[in-house]
């Protein structure tokens, strides 16, 4: 329990005293998660409409593996995405591992599939109710595809919450392809894993502290942007 | 703009899971009047105008308009019976399907508060289309069919659960949309209705057309024994 006092009290110290290595952490750690998490929604949010509104013959089958790689190990994510960038590998070529980009690209492989797979199950209930409607007016599928986006968007922003709760929080594959290098690749949960190896776990809570308060933070904003909670909206 | 009308169907047969839901239909619709269909429940009314549409499978013989066809699915509109609210204000609802065709924003706006005039939501242009009251709710899908003035409009029961006043308001569009020069189609429950608004009749019974012909005639002196029940009030299958 002390521990829990000391993390508290060290994280408010670090958070008011402006540390240096702390703000670079929490800069580092936002730019990658919110880089991930707008590539990943830019792929998963058209990818999820498109398995609402299209019957193709693997669809089925492109659903249950969606589904089923949303509990995708991020250690073995890590360690793939480390053998394409690894000098020796396909993508070796544009020095990319252990550098910020090679964690924003990890983390893009892991949110995918689950952004995409929670889009798809809130578009598929849109879709049934809009079907006839769309089908009625003529629509070509690029139009259903938008017209569920755009109707859909506040479910949607719950889906990429999603994405960047499980990217944000995410240590095993970002340690591997990042190296948790200081100055460079350091983000808050491989700060987190270091300080708690080395021992100094009243640190170590500080810092999952500040996490756990910079996504409540993150998420209080995207709220409070788009309105969600605003009387007559959707 | 080419003639839509006539719309010949031969031998049209819809079927959905091996089902035949309706047909064989063989008729001919012209140009002008309003056609009311009616029948009891199951006789396949809405999927005789579902068919008729395009939104169900047209599985055997042919339904053929007088233009291209598909110029003729963009000159037709669709209004349900549990009218489908896009999660949109009135004014974009209604801009909706002009905006599909290339509208700008502005215009499509200008002419969707003409519309809303029109069907009487003026005061809830602004307002989500999901908190609309039933009554409120047909006339916006009303209005959203009749926005980008469809040569055809095919109408399921849309008064199907509106009050006496709602359902007013109704006719009284249908009946200026029809004097503009709007076919429509439109199935209901309601003999009233259907002898208010009715120039033609079609009568279904058991996925196919029992009867057709003009609404006085069929209204006074029904050629089958079938309508004449049903017009009666007895339980025809």
């Amino acid at each position: 329990m002390a521990d829990i006092w000391d993390g508290l009290s060290q994280a408010w110290l670090l958070l008011i005293g402006l540390d240096p290595d702390l703000v670079e952490i929490i800069l580092r750690s936002l730019h990658v998660t919110l880089t991930a998490l707008v590539i990943a929604s830019a792929i998963a949010l058209p990818l999820g409409a498109l398995l609402a509104v299209r019957r193709f013959r693997i669809r089925r089958l492109t659903i249950a593996v969606l589904n089923a790689l949303m509990g995708l190990p991020p250690v073995v994510v890590g360690l793939i995405v480390y053998i394409c960038l690894s000098r020796s590998g396909p993508f070796g070529v544009f020095g990319l591992l252990f550098t910020p980009t090679a964690m924003t690209i990890a983390q893009v492989i892991i949110i995918v599939p689950l952004i995409a797979s929670i889009a798809h199950q809130a578009l598929r209930e849109l879709w049934s109710d809009y079907h006839d409607l769309l089908i009625s007016l003529n629509t070509t599928h690029f139009q259903r595809m938008m017209a569920l986006l755009w109707d859909g968007r506040r479910a949607l922003l719950t889906a990429s919450l999603a994405g960047f709760g499980r990217a944000i929080g995410e240590v095993g594959a970002i340690m591997v392809v990042g190296g948790n290098i200081d100055h460079h690749t350091r983000v808050l949960t491989t700060a987190i894993a270091l300080e708690t190896g080395k021992g100094d776990f009243a640190l170590a809570l500080a810092l999952g502290f500040v996490l756990i308060g910079m996504a409540i933070a993150v998420n209080l904003t995207i709220h409070w942007l788009t309105q969600t909670e605003q009387e007559g909206r959707w | 703009m080419s003639e839509l009308f006539p719309m010949i169907a031969q031998s049209a047969i819809s079927r959905r899971r091996g089902k035949v839901l309706i047909g064989p239909v063989d008729l001919t619709l012209e140009g002008h009047g309003i056609t009311i269909v009616i029948g009891p429940n199951g006789a396949g009314k809405t999927s005789l105008l579902r068919m008729l549409h395009g939104i169900a499978r047209l599985n055997e013989g042919s339904i053929v308009w007088a233009c291209d066809q598909e110029e003729a699915r963009q000159r037709q509109a669709f209004v349900f019976q549990s009218p489908v609210m896009l999660r949109r204000s009135v004014r974009d609802n209604l801009a909706y399907p002009l905006r599909l065709i290339g509208e700008t924003r502005a215009e499509a706006g200008k002419l969707a508060e003409g519309m809303a005039e029109k069907v009487g939501l003026t005061y809830a242009l602004s307002r989500p289309a999901t908190v609309l009251s039933g009554g409120e709710r047909q006339k916006l899908a009303l209005g959203r069919a009749l926005i980008r003035s469809p040569d055809v409009l095919f109408l399921d029961e849309p008064c199907a659960s509106l009050d006496g006043p709602a359902m007013r308001d109704v006719e009284t569009i249908l009946k200026n949309a029809a004097n503009d020069g709007t076919r429509l189609i439109m199935s209901t429950h309601d003999m009233g209705q259907a002898r208010r608004l009715a120039t033609e009749v079609l009568f279904l019974l058991g996925g196919k057309i029992h009867e057709q012909g003009d609404a006085a005639q069929f209204f006074e002196q029904p050629k089958t024994a079938m309508a004449n029940a049903f017009l009666n009030g007895d339980i025809v299958e």
